[in-house]
C-alpha cells in the first residue's frame, strides 16, 4: 500500500502522509493479512466443508438435511434454543430488580450491587458448574436441607435446569451493565413531564420508563442469548451432551474431523450469533436516547422507606446468595476431604492444593506463557488497528476493524475447528508435525478471540490523545514513525495495559477453542486441566483447587484492569488542573 | 375552538426552600391574576426555574403555601396539580410518536378514545402542525418540538401554563417569532401563564407583569417599563438594560443635601433622600455637549472618551469622569461627527431621566 491509498477528508483532520511515509500502510496490509490467514480462512473453510458432500467434495445441503432428519441433532438445536431463551429470562429477573434499585432509589445497596455486577463475570460459568451440584444438585446442601425440613427438593440442577441456573447467574451482569447505563441516560424531563400530566407509580413506569431503557435491555438480553448459546464448557461439565456446542465438539473428537456434521452445527452457531449481534445493534440504532440536560440524567431519586428498604436489601441478599454461590462452591470443594450426601463436607484438608502444585504446575505455567502472548499479540494488533482506522486516511481501514471486531461473533468451537480443519494438513516447515498441533496455534487462537476486547481498549486509549499533541511533534521535526512511538503509545499505555490485562485474565479461563486444539496434556492450559480433573469423582477436588486459582488470576487481573484506568483517569484530571 | 382553559391565579405565601446548606429561596411572596403572562426574570442560580418548579410539584417540597386558584396545592404530588408544564429541553418521549406524546396526558385522565382523537387533533391545528402527528420527535425541528411541546401541554386544558426557559434551545430568529406564537396562543385561551427566562428582551416583550429575582429573593414586581424606568435598587437598575450607576451617598451640610460619590465627585443637584445609595441613568439619556444643544435641567459632567464602539445603529462612548467610567450612547446616522478617542467632553443628563436608587 502506497501513499497513493492515502485520502485526505478535511472533515476529520487526518493527518497526511508524504510519499516516503508508507509505514502504516505496509503495517495495514500486515495486520490485514494476518487476519485473514487467522480468522476469514478458518471460519470460511468451516462454512464450506458443511456445504460439502464429504465423499465427492461437491457442493450440497445434504448436510443440513440430514442434520434436521436426525432426532438427536434437533434436540439439540432445541435444547440450545430452549436454553438461551431461558437464560435470558431468569438472567432478566435477576438484573431488572437491581437495575432498579441503583437507578431509582438512594440507598447504601448500590454499592453490593456494582459489586453484584462484578463477581459472575471473575469466574467462568464452566468453573462453578460441578461445584454448583454439590450445592442445588439432587444430593446437594440445599435440597438435603429442604428435605430434611420440608419433605419436598427442587430439581434447580436437573437436566438442562443446571446449565440455565448456572449462565443465568453468570451472565445477568451484561444485561444488568446495559439496563441501568441506559436507565440512567433518560433525561429527567422525560420523567417530570410524564408527571405533570398527571402519570405516576406504574403507569409511568410501564408507559415511559420501560420503553426508554428498552434499548439497553434488548442489547444486554442479547449478548446473553449469543454468550449461553455459542458456549460450550458448562454443558460439557454438566454432563449435558444433547446441545449444539457439545454436539459439534463430539462429532469432530469422536467421529473426526471429516465428519460434515460438525461443520454444520457450527455454521449454525455462527448464524444465530450474528442474528443476535444484528438484533443487539438495531436495538440500539438510532435510539441514543440520551440528552444532557441541566439538572442532570437519570431517574428521579428518592429516599426508601423503612420496610421498602427492608425488601431492597432483601431481595438483594437473596440474588447475592445465587451469585456467590459458585464460588462459594468451589472453594467449599477445594478443601473438602468428603463431601456427598451432605450439606457441608465432612472434614476439610489442604491435600487438594498440594496436589495441584505438584503435577499440576504445568497447566498453569502453560496458561500464563499462553494467555500472556495472547495479550501481547492483541494489545500489538490493537494499537496498530486502533492508529489506522481512527488516524488515518488508509483505503479498507473501516474493514480492518469490522474485521477485528467481528471475532464476536465466532464461537471458541467454531475456530477450533476451523483450525483444526485449515491447519491440520499443513506441516511445520523442516518437520512432519501437524501445524494444527502446535501450541502456538492456541496462542493464536486465544489471540483471536480476545482481540475485540483489546481493540476497544486501545480505541479508547487513543481517544483520550489530542490529535494536536501529534501535530506539535511532526512541526518540530519528528516523523509519522517516532511521532508514533514517543508520543501517542506512551500516552496510550494506561489504556493498553488494561486492555493487555483483560486480555489475559479472560484468555487464561477459555476452554471452548482450546479444547479442541490441545493435542497432548503437556500443553494443555489450565481450562483444560480444570476440564479433566472434573471428570472423576477423584479429581473433583484438585480441580476445584485448580479453578480457585483460575479465579485469582481473573479476579487479580480484573482488579489490575480496573486499578489502571482508574489511574490514568486520575492522572488525566490532575494534568488538565495544572 | 373548543380547548379552553379554567384559568385560576397563583398565590405564593412565604415560600422557602434549601438545598442542604444553600438557601435557594427565600421567604417569596407573589400574587398573579388569572389570565396573566408573568415573567421570572434573573440570572442564572437566582432561583427562579426553583420556584417555577416548587408551583408545579418537583423538587422538595418549600416551606409556606402555593395556592392555584382557591386550592392550597403544596405538598400536593405534581400529577394531582392540574398545572401544565413546558420543560425546557421540551422532554418529548422519543419512543411515541408526535400524536401519542400529546395524547398522553388525555389517556392518563381516562377521558374516552374519541374525546382523546378530537381534541389531540384541535391541540395539534391550534400549534399548526396536524400534518407531522405520525412523525416520532426525532423527526422534528427544534422549533416544532417546542409546538409539539406546547399542543402535548395545553390539550389537558390545565389551570396555568409553566413555561421553563421555552425559548432557550432556539435559534435567534425563530426565537422572536415563537414568542409571538407563545403570547398569541396564550391570549387566545387567556390562560395563566409563567414564563421563565434570563433574556430581558424576552420578559419585556411577552409579560404583562414580571418578578426580578436574584439570590432567591424577589428585587422587585412590576411592568415591564416600569421596572426599567424605576428600578427600586441597584441589582435591578443593572440587570435591566445598561446603565450608569454611580454609587456614593448623599450628605447634608450648610448648604443642604448633595451627592457625593465614592471617588469624591460632588454632583451638583438636590436629592430628596439621605445616606448612601446609588444614582442611575441610562446611556441613551446621556448626551456629549455639542454648541447646539441645550443646557436646561441638565446634570452636567466633564470628561474623557477613553474608547469609542460603532454598535449599528449606535455609537456607544466611554466617557471617564473623575474615575468613573460612563456610557454614552448617540444615534447613528450619516454624516454625524464622531468625537475622537482622548477628547476632553462635557456631558449632560436629564435631571427628570435620573433614579437614586437603594445602594
Amino acid at each position: 500500500m502506497t501513499s497513493a491509498t492515502v485520502t485526505r477528508k478535511g472533515l476529520l483532520r487526518l493527518p497526511t502522509f508524504s510519499a516516503t511515509q508508507w509505514g502504516p500502510g505496509l503495517v495495514a496490509a500486515l495486520v490485514g493479512m494476518f487476519l485473514l490467514v487467522v480468522l476469514v480462512l478458518p471460519v470460511a473453510k468451516v462454512v464450506y466443508v458443511a456445504f460439502q458432500d464429504p465423499s465427492t467434495g461437491d457442493l450440497t445441503i445434504m448436510n443440513f438435511v440430514d442434520f434436521f432428519n436426525a432426532s438427536l441433532f434437533r434436540e439439540s438445536f432445541i435444547n440450545s434454543f430452549y436454553v438461551s431463551a431461558m437464560s435470558v429470562v431468569f438472567a432478566t429477573l435477576i438484573a431488572l430488580p437491581l437495575a432498579y434499585f441503583t437507578t431509582r432509589f438512594n440507598f447504601g445497596g448500590a454499592a453490593i450491587i456494582q459489586t453484584l455486577g462484578v463477581i459472575p463475570l471473575i469466574m467462568p460459568p464452566f468453573v462453578g458448574a460441578v461445584a454448583m451440584q454439590l450445592f442445588f444438585g439432587e444430593n446437594g446442601s440445599i435440597n438435603l436441607l429442604l428435605y430434611d425440613w420440608f419433605g419436598f427438593t427442587i430439581p434447580f440442577m436437573e437436566g438442562l435446569n443446571g446449565v440455565i441456573l448456572v449462565q443465568s447467574v453468570h451472565f445477568f451482569p451484561f444485561i444488568l451493565i446495559n439496563l441501568a447505563a441506559s436507565l440512567q441516560n433518560i433525561d429527567r424531563s422525560m420523567e417530570e413531564a410524564a408527571l405533570n400530566l398527571g402519570s405516576s407509580g406504574m403507569r409511568l413506569f410501564r408507559r415511559i420508563v420501560f420503553p426508554l431503557g428498552m434499548p439497553g435491555y434488548v442489547a444486554g438480553a442479547s449478548l446473553v442469548f449469543l454468550k449461553v448459546f455459542d458456549d460450550l464448557g458448562t454443558p460439557l461439565l454438566l454432563n449435558i451432551n444433547n446441545m449444539l456446542a457439545p454436539q459439534a465438539y463430539l462429532r469432530i473428537s469422536s467421529v473426526g474431523i471429516s465428519d460434515p456434521i460438525g461443520y454444520v452445527i457450527s455454521v449454525i452457531l455462527v448464524v444465530f450469533s450474528l442474528f443476535s449481534l444484528w438484533v443487539s445493534f438495531l436495538a440500539l440504532k438510532g435510539k441514543d436516547y440520551a440528552t444532557t440536560q441541566k439538572g442532570g440524567g437519570g431517574l428521579l431519586k428518592r429516599d426508601l422507606k423503612k420496610w421498602e428498604r427492608i425488601g431492597c436489601y432483601g431481595v438483594i441478599l437473596l440474588i447475592l446468595g445465587f451469585v456467590m454461590a459458585p464460588h462459594l462452591a468451589l472453594f467449599i470443594l477445594s478443601i473438602a476431604s468428603v463431601w456427598s450426601f451432605s450439606p457441608l463436607p465432612d472434614g476439610y484438608t489442604l491435600d487438594h492444593y498440594a496436589e495441584v502444585f505438584q503435577s499440576a504446575g504445568g497447566y498453569i505455567s502453560n496458561t500464563l506463557l499462553y494467555a500472556g502472548l495472547a495479550g501481547l499479540i492483541d494489545i500489538v494488533l490493537g494499537t496498530a488497528i486502533a492508529y489506522i482506522v481512527w488516524r488515518t486516511g488508509i483505503w479498507g481501514r473501516k474493514a480492518l476493524d469490522f474485521l477485528a471486531m467481528g471475532a464476536v461473533a465466532i464461537p471458541g468451537v467454531v475456530l477450533g475447528i476451523g483450525y483444526l480443519r485449515s491447519f491440520y494438513e499443513v506441516e511445520v516447515p523442516f518437520s512432519e508435525v501437524p501445524l494444527a498441533s502446535v501450541w502456538g496455534v492456541i496462542v493464536i487462537a486465544l489471540a483471536v478471540r480476545r482481540l475485540p476486547y483489546a481493540l476497544r481498549a486501545c480505541v479508547a486509549a487513543l481517544a483520550q490523545v489530542s490529535i494536536s499533541l501529534e501535530e506539535a511533534a511532526e512541526s518540530l521535526g519528528a516523523n509519522k514513525s517516532r511521532t508514533i512511538r514517543k508520543i501517542v503509545v506512551p500516552l496510550m499505555t494506561g489504556g493498553i495495559l488494561a486492555g493487555f490485562v483483560t486480555s489475559f485474565a479472560t484468555a487464561a479461563v477459555e476452554l471452548s477453542a482450546t479444547i479442541m486444539l490441545v493435542s497432548t496434556e503437556s500443553d494443555a492450559p489450565l481450562a483444560y486441566g480444570i476440564y479433566l480433573f472434573m471428570q472423576s469423582a477423584a479429581g473433583r477436588g484438585p480441580g476445584a483447587a485448580l479453578g480457585i486459582i483460575a479465579v485469582l488470576i481473573v479476579g487479580l487481573g480484573t482488579y489490575a484492569s480496573h486499578k489502571i484506568i482508574e489511574r490514568t483517569k486520575r492522572d488525566r484530571a490532575v494534568d488538565q488542573q495544572s | 375552538m373548543t380547548i379552553h382553559s379554567d384559568s385560576k391565579g397563583i398565590k405564593i405565601e412565604n415560600v422557602g426552600l434549601r438545598f442542604g446548606e444553600t438557601e435557594v429561596l427565600k421567604g417569596v411572596n407573589l400574587n398573579i391574576e388569572p389570565g396573566e403572562f408573568f415573567a421570572f426574570l434573573g440570572p442564572s442560580g437566582s432561583g427562579k426555574s426553583t420556584l417555577l418548579r416548587a408551583i408545579a410539584g418537583f423538587g422538595p417540597n418549600p416551606s409556606g403555601r402555593i395556592l392555584i386558584g382557591d386550592r392550597d396545592v403544596t405538598g400536593l404530588p405534581p400529577w394531582q396539580r392540574n398545572v401544565g408544564m413546558v420543560f425546557q429541553s421540551y422532554a418529548l418521549w422519543p419512543h411515541m410518536t408526535v400524536r401519542k406524546n400529546v395524547a398522553f396526558g388525555l389517556e392518563e385522565r381516562k377521558v374516552p378514545k374519541k374525546e382523546v382523537e378530537r381534541r389531540v387533533e384541535e391541540a395539534l391545528d391550534l400549534v399548526g402542525l396536524s400534518h407531522l402527528a405520525e412523525r416520532r420527535p426525532s423527526e422534528l425541528s427544534g422549533g416544532q418540538q417546542q409546538r409539539i411541546a406546547l399542543a402535548r401541554t395545553v390539550v389537558v386544558e390545565p389551570q396555568v401554563l409553566l413555561l421553563d426557559e421555552p425559548l432557550s434551545n432556539l435559534d435567534a430568529n425563530l426565537r422572536v417569532q415563537m414568542r409571538r406564537d407563545i403570547l398569541q396562543l396564550q391570549r387566545k385561551l387567556g390562560l395563566t401563564t409563567i414564563f421563565v427566562t434570563h433574556d430581558q428582551e424576552e420578559a419585556n416583550t411577552t409579560s404583562d407583569r414580571m418578578a426580578v429575582l436574584s439570590d432567591g429573593v424577589i428585587q422587585q414586581i412590576g411592568r415591564p417599563m416600569e421596572l426599567y424606568d424605576n428600578p427600586k435598587n441597584r441589582f435591578v437598575a443593572g440587570f435591566l438594560g445598561s446603565a450608569n450607576i454611580i454609587d456614593g451617598e448623599v450628605r447634608v451640610d450648610a448648604k443642604g443635601p448633595a451627592f457625593v460619590s465614592d471617588k469624591g465627585l460632588v454632583l451638583d443637584f438636590r436629592p430628596h433622600a439621605e445616606g448612601p445609595g446609588s444614582l442611575v441613568f441610562r446611556p441613551q439619556n446621556t448626551f456629549i455637549r455639542r454648541s447646539d444643544s441645550s443646557t436646561d435641567n441638565c446634570l452636567e459632567f466633564a470628561g474623557k472618551v477613553v474608547y469609542r464602539e460603532f454598535l449599528g445603529s449606535l455609537i456607544r462612548y466611554g466617557v471617564e469622569v473623575a474615575g468613573h467610567l460612563l456610557a454614552v450612547d448617540e444615534m447613528h446616522r450619516i454624516g454625524l461627527e464622531h468625537v475622537g478617542e482622548g477628547a476632553d467632553v462635557s456631558l449632560c443628563v436629564d435631571l427628570n431621566q435620573t433614579v437614586l436608587v437603594n445602594a
